[in-house]
């Protein structure tokens, strides 16, 4: 008995050593540990910019300081009027359509549409410091850069409302001029968290909370964890920033990754690693977005012009978000939502506002991100749909890109006037298309891919979140087999058939026998 | 005749059979939580020890076929017609009469003709389905996603399917095998010579079987 107890246990242990060997070894435990040493250093500038005479003065326009910066860095401001950062545009390869100038000059979105016409307001976000009139020129003048917006560190500078880019006229530019530095999410965020035209409207997961925020909101940004700023991951070279959006990006590269930093196979589960191949990073590790205020989900246009005694209006839901706005129509808003996932490659296309729409039956992708399963580029990622209802011309089939801003009532401007054939023809006039005078309205969806907010690795999704039969994350998904949950109908009800069959004829039998067993005895 | 304990089941064959068990059913457990029938121990758990418990499987499989040749006991699964019908009649009529099994087990043939089928089934059928499928499922990269270009199968759906489908089925035979244990001479007598080796058989007076039979317990 002892030699087969002892036999036994050999042959387990042998069996186990075998296992173990066979198991993938890669474990990327120190790497963690790396990124956090490499990213807790932080670098100081090694100059005092208060002490340069070029700043010791009074500025009295942004362009004196534009031009005393110019004065050292005399290199620098043709790297900006070189990025796409600086021009709102850059050719770009487009499937079916070939190369293309896409940027914010030209591409339709289904919030404020569009900028023609509206470039005043929409400057706030520009880099440069004054679009007027003259649009052409601002494009071209170096000294129209505005350095302070990104590299101002004392926290003070603020662009004016309405005034084409240039500094609020509180801004002290002196205090600014001399504390310049390396953008920190404060520079990046006063512009990229209100796109839309307020927090968090455009992206989800980008918004005014993550100046200040925590670990369980952005384990990357959280003032309690690594406290990272947008350029440690969106590193710049010569003020090209890497990274883009797909809303108007359309080729696969200059993207910003996780891969960059944590590797492709970052777990200590090789079963977990084996899913990188298919899903990205952010699928697992951003189970929900705008979770803190919420984001803009559905905007619809038709709605808009409604007055109050003849004066526009705003209503608020439950969260105390603009749930109608007279100047823009209602709006639903969610918070700590679950994205949507679709398969990605790193390609995109575009309706762009040329290209009439053919089916007006369907709601409109503005921009269709490419991917499938079998696309060997392609993984599944964690999206936004913003869905809208937005202004069309029914005759020409062309998106309309409405004027809206307007410094007076009776420009066309329909935030002053409500008047949608004037600010469709003001807006396709500027954009030089043509308009029949018939505005209709049409569906619309915009596609935003969810990079931030990632979750500490304890929150990310679990496993049968998605491998479940029933409302798995993945349930829209439908061009690949998925072990827990799909089946094939025809193999369930012969294996259950099979199951039953055998439990009913071994029951029956038994019973048979039982029954005879006792009466043969009597 | 006379009533004789004979050692039916030798050492690695208990061995084998217990262990085999203990993983066939371990692999039921988890595999049909990978499923989605239930959670029990968790995803993860249940996909990681899964896949343990298939290479300790097959590297046990491995050992017995290896072993089935060494000893030439796979000649106890070469199918038969003799006493067949009179098996189906055993099974189907006799053993609620009492009647005693058409044939007397020996330790050169272990398995009536049924079981001799059925086992063979298993061996040839069955089992290479579960285990080709299942090394197919652990080795499987998504398409293009290996550089090893024959396992860059298009999709992992018929090789789920028809994996699944194995399982179903051992499930099945699982209940009936469960259940047929109880048929021998009385309920537990199979289940103890499965366990202990030994079995009360008649014994013919056959000078030459026994003297195998002899020779084989020594060995």
């Amino acid at each position: 008995m002892k030699k087969v107890i002892v036999g036994l246990f050999l042959i387990i242990v042998a069996i186990a050593a075998i296992v173990y060997s066979i198991r993938d070894p890669y474990v990327d435990k120190d790497s963690l540990e790396d990124l956090k040493t490499k990213f807790s250093t932080i670098k100081k500038s090694k100059v005092d910019h208060s002490k340069f005479p070029e700043l010791q003065k009074e500025f009295k326009d942004p362009r004196e300081v534009t031009k005393a910066c110019i004065s050292c860095h005399n290199h620098r401001h043709k790297e900006v009027m070189a990025s796409n950062h600086w021009n709102w545009e850059r050719p770009t390869y487009v499937k079916e359509k070939g190369i293309l100038y896409i940027g914010k000059k030209n591409t339709i979105n289904n919030f404020c549409i569009g900028s023609h016409g509206n470039e005043l307001s929409c400057a706030k976000c520009h880099i440069g410091l004054g679009v007027d009139a003259n649009k052409n020129i601002v494009f071209t003048d170096s000294t129209n850069i505005d350095c302070m917006v990104c590299h101002d560190n004392t926290g003070t500078y603020a662009k004016g409302n309405e005034m084409g880019g240039a500094p609020a006229p509180t801004v002290n530019l002196k205090a600014v001029a001399q504390n310049p530095g390396k953008p920190t999410r404060d520079n990046c965020g006063v512009c990229h968290f209100f796109g839309g035209g307020g927090n968090n409207v455009k992206h989800g997961d980008l918004e005014k909370a993550l100046f200040h925020t925590t670990k369980t909101v952005d384990v990357h940004m959280g003032d309690d964890g690594m406290n990272m700023s947008c350029i440690d991951c969106h590193k710049t070279e010569n003020h090209q920033i890497s990274g883009k959006l797909y809303t108007m990006s359309s080729t696969n590269n200059h993207r910003v990754t996780c891969e960059q930093c944590h590797g492709e196979t970052p777990h200590s589960e090789s079963i977990i690693n084996e899913h990188t191949l298919k899903v990205s990073c952010q699928a697992c590790h951003i189970p929900v977005y705008a979770k803190v205020n919420a984001t803009k989900m559905e905007w619809d246009w038709s709605t808009a012009g409604k007055l109050k005694d003849g004066k526009p209006y705003v209503e608020e839901d439950e969260m105390g978000n603009h749930a109608y706005m007279s100047i823009k129509g209602s709006f639903k808003w969610a918070k700590n939502v679950k994205p949507n996932y679709i398969w990605f490659n790193g390609t995109a296309s575009f309706v762009t506002s040329c290209q009439p729409i053919k089916d007006t039956t369907k709601s409109v992708v503005l921009n269709k991100l490419y991917g499938s399963y079998n696309d060997p580029f392609a993984k599944i990622y964690p999206v936004k749909i913003h869905k809208a209802k937005q202004p069309y011309d029914p005759e020409t089939g062309l998106l309309i890109t409405p004027k809206l801003y307007a410094e007076k009532p009776g420009e066309g401007g329909y935030w002053k006037d409500f008047d949608w054939y004037m600010a469709a023809k003001k807006g396709m006039e500027e954009s030089c298309l043509p308009f029949s005078g018939k505005v209709a309205f049409i569906r619309t969806e915009s596609y935003w891919l969810v990079n931030h907010m990632v979750s500490e690795k304890e929150k990310a999704v679990s496993c049968t979140e998605c491998h479940t039969s029933e409302n798995s994350r993945l349930a829209g998904l439908n061009d690949f087999y998925m072990p827990g949950r799909d089946r094939n109908n025809l193999v369930e009800f012969i294996g259950i058939a099979s199951i039953l069959m055998s439990l009913l004829g071994v029951t029956v039998h038994g019973s048979l026998r039982f029954y005879f067993n006792r009466k043969n005895k009597r | 005749m006379a009533k004789q304990k004979v050692l039916i089941y030798k050492k690695y064959e208990r061995f084998w059979h217990w262990m085999q068990a203990i993983l066939a059913i371990f692999l039921m457990i988890t595999g049909f939580e990978i499923h989605g029938y239930y959670s029990f121990l968790g995803y993860l758990n249940a996909v990681t020890y899964h896949n343990y418990a298939a290479i300790a499987l097959i590297v046990l499989i491995i050992l017995t076929i290896f072993w089935h040749f060494v000893t030439g006991e796979w000649k106890q699964y070469i199918p038969t017609t003799e006493n067949i019908v009179a098996y189906i009649k055993f099974y189907t009529n006799g053993i609620f009469k009492g009647e005693p099994h058409p044939t007397h087990k020996t330790q050169l043939s272990k398995l009536n003709p049924l079981q001799r089928l059925t086992y063979l089934g298993l061996k040839i059928v069955l089992f290479p389905l579960l285990v080709t499928t299942g090394i197919l499922y652990m080795v499987y990269r998504y398409p293009q996603g290996s550089k090893i270009e024959f396992i860059n199968i298009g999709g992992l759906e018929i090789i789920a399917v028809l994996h699944t489908l194995g399982a179903f089925l051992m499930v099945a035979f699982l209940i009936a095998h469960l259940y047929l244990t109880t048929t021998g001479d009385t309920i537990l007598s199979n289940i103890k010579a499965m366990i202990t080796g030994y079995e009360e058989l008649e014994v013919h007076e056959d000078k030459k079987e026994n003297q195998t039979e002899q020779n084989l317990q020594q060995s």
